[in-house]
């Protein structure tokens, strides 16, 4: 294993956060604290509780995954797009690291990226609401899963994409109406029957519901399906990238 | 003394069905320089993506140092460096910053006073902390090297180092070359500079259409296919060439002032003598002699146009 290797990548990646601080980090923050002032203190006030929680403090869970979600993806994506459009990805390919080694070190610095935003998210939400973490392991656990599983998917995206277009395609087409209906705003039990049902096909569900759980303890689907749904998220994304370097997809010729 | 790498059947098709190398074969020495020639679409930056890992080889092998270049990568791609021909390096980061991802990259460990000593060889020093988008394109050029140059590869790919820059930089760059060649490094170099090749290289390789038409010392090859012409300027005009001449390969020129005399170098001093005693013995004066010789370019252009014609009458 090329440790250093990983170190270097890792480390590049994360000092391309910092050249970029405001797009990295701030404005994320500030978009949420937006959706903070809107859904939570103007129109929250005049939702009483969902589920039993205070409405502005419902929705915080699922406020940071749909960034979580968001910002893996777009973090991954152009942190292997960005060397394929310049040409530097011959560098990476040319030296002693393994496929597996790319990935750790771009989806590490991604994942990471991710999961500092949400947390500054969370810390945001304590300004805003009062909340209490019922079980802060299992936080822990589900925001680093769905952060390294969109993170490869990003990784996913940002090899198939052969533009700046593309690499916005999915994460505005995909996974922002899937977040938005997937239960950020709301418990899926609010919904007629029928669409329960066909919400039930929509994955980031079941990431929003076992995050949200975590916190108050209440869920719309069981702990267990929502930990199987993640883990099942996390084994496709790395049995995409397994595909595309063992075809060279993208990368070599 | 064993090749530093050693390039066996190597053939690469890609997928639109183009056929860039055709069973390549290539040994290169240790410490040599290596120009491969070659016109654009020739197949040499197919050759050096397979040999670096960026392109997949269709069948053949690669060994680097005794690695296989697939199942021993580790081993065989730390041995190598590449300057890849575009100009492609991250813009927004120091200069510094840049040779450090590439040794870290190659797995090895911070090696500040390695680094110094190899920026201040490049004249990059000064501007270490420099960001790359603030360097001229020769500088630029320079980094690539630096980069490749940051794990203390045995072996140095040079991509076309000289491709679309100006005079000056190009010699700048050959003393790049020259100092790098003298530490010990292996270089090969593709370019479509023959005054290039001629200058730089140790050996010539020449490539057309996916095949090694060549592979040759530069001077045995220029002594072998160097036909040299030997000018005489005459004192007075001939109307034509004396028959006294004609076991000579003479020809008159259009103004019937010159008489110029074709022979290879390998056959110069006899052929020589006995034309002078000729001339002598007819009578012919002359006022002024000079001589030239064919460069590599025109011995490149015919080696590929023949290799040509052979393929064209082959499948008539």
């Amino acid at each position: 294993m090329n440790l250093r290797a990983i170190w270097t990548i890792y480390r590049f990646e994360m000092a391309r956060t910092f050249r970029t601080l405001v797009q990295s980090i701030v404005s994320p923050v500030l978009s949420t604290a937006l959706y903070f002032v809107v859904f939570g203190a103007a129109i929250g006030s005049r939702i009483s509780e969902v589920e039993g929680v205070n409405y502005g403090a419902f929705i915080v869970p699922g406020l940071i995954m749909m960034s979580l979600l968001t910002q893996s993806l777009s973090n991954a994506s152009i942190g292997i797009y960005f060397p394929r459009f310049i040409g530097t990805i011959y560098e990476i390919l040319s030296a002693p690291v393994s496929p597996l080694e790319i990935v750790i070190g771009y989806v590490g610095a991604a994942a990471t990226k991710a999961i500092v935003i949400g947390l500054i998210i969370l810390a945001t939400a304590f300004l805003f609401v009062p909340i209490h973490i019922q079980h802060p392991l299992w936080m822990a656990g589900f925001l680093v899963l769905t952060a390294v599983s969109f993170s490869l998917f990003g990784f996913i995206i940002g090899i198939w994409a052969d533009g700046f277009e593309r690499l916005q395609i999915v994460p505005l087409l995909v996974v922002t109406p899937l977040a938005f209906l997937g239960g950020t705003f709301y418990s899926i039990k609010m919904l007629p029957p029928v669409w329960q049902t066909i919400t039930l096909f929509n994955p980031v569900v079941y990431l929003i519901s076992g995050f949200r759980w975590s916190f108050f303890g209440t869920s719309d689907v069981d702990i267990g399906i929502s930990l199987g749904a993640t883990l099942v998220v996390l084994a496709l994304g790395l049995a995409v990238i397994y595909r595309i370097f063992q075809t060279g997809y993208r990368l070599k010729t | 003394m064993s090749p530093v790498l050693a390039i066996s059947q190597l053939s690469k098709t890609y997928g639109s069905g183009f056929q860039a190398l055709k069973s390549v074969d290539l040994s290169i020495n240790r410490g040599e320089v290596f120009a491969l020639l070659g016109p654009n679409g020739a197949g040499k930056t197919t050759l050096i993506g397979i040999v670096c890992g960026i392109v997949t080889a269709t069948s053949g092998t690669v060994t680097v140092d005794g690695h296989d270049h697939v199942h021993d990568y580790r081993k065989a791609r730390a041995k190598i460096g590449l300057v890849p021909q575009e100009l492609t390096v991250d813009a927004f980061i120091t200069v510094w910053d840049a040779v450090s991802f590439s040794r870290g990259l190659f797995g090895k460990t911070p090696d500040p006073a390695y680094l110094e000593r190899m920026l201040r060889s490049l004249t990059l020093w000064d501007r270490k902390d420099s960001k790359i988008v603030t360097l001229s394109g020769g500088m630029k050029r320079r980094v690539l090297i630096a980069k490749a140059l940051a794990h203390e590869p045995e072996i140095l790919f040079l991509d076309e180092p000289t491709a679309g820059v100006d005079v000056e930089l190009r010699r700048d760059m050959w003393a790049v070359m020259a100092q790098l060649k003298q530490s010990g490094v292996t270089i090969i170099l593709t370019t479509h500079y023959i005054d290039e090749a001629e200058e730089m290289a140790d050996r010539v390789g020449v490539i057309n259409k996916g095949e090694i038409v060549l592979v040759e010392n530069k001077s045995e090859l220029m002594s072998k296919l160097g036909r040299k012409e030997l000018t005489l300027q005459l004192v007075e005009p001939l109307a034509a060439i004396p028959t006294a001449l004609g076991a000579h390969r003479l020809a008159l020129s259009d103004s019937r002032t010159q008489l110029i005399y074709t022979y290879d170098s390998d056959s110069a001093p006899a052929g020589i003598t006995a034309l002078f005693d000729d001339l002598a013995a007819a009578g012919v004066r002359f006022s002024d002699v000079s001589t030239s010789e064919r460069s590599l370019e025109e011995i490149f252009v015919s080696l590929v146009h023949d290799g040509d014609a052979a393929r064209q009458r082959e499948t008539a």
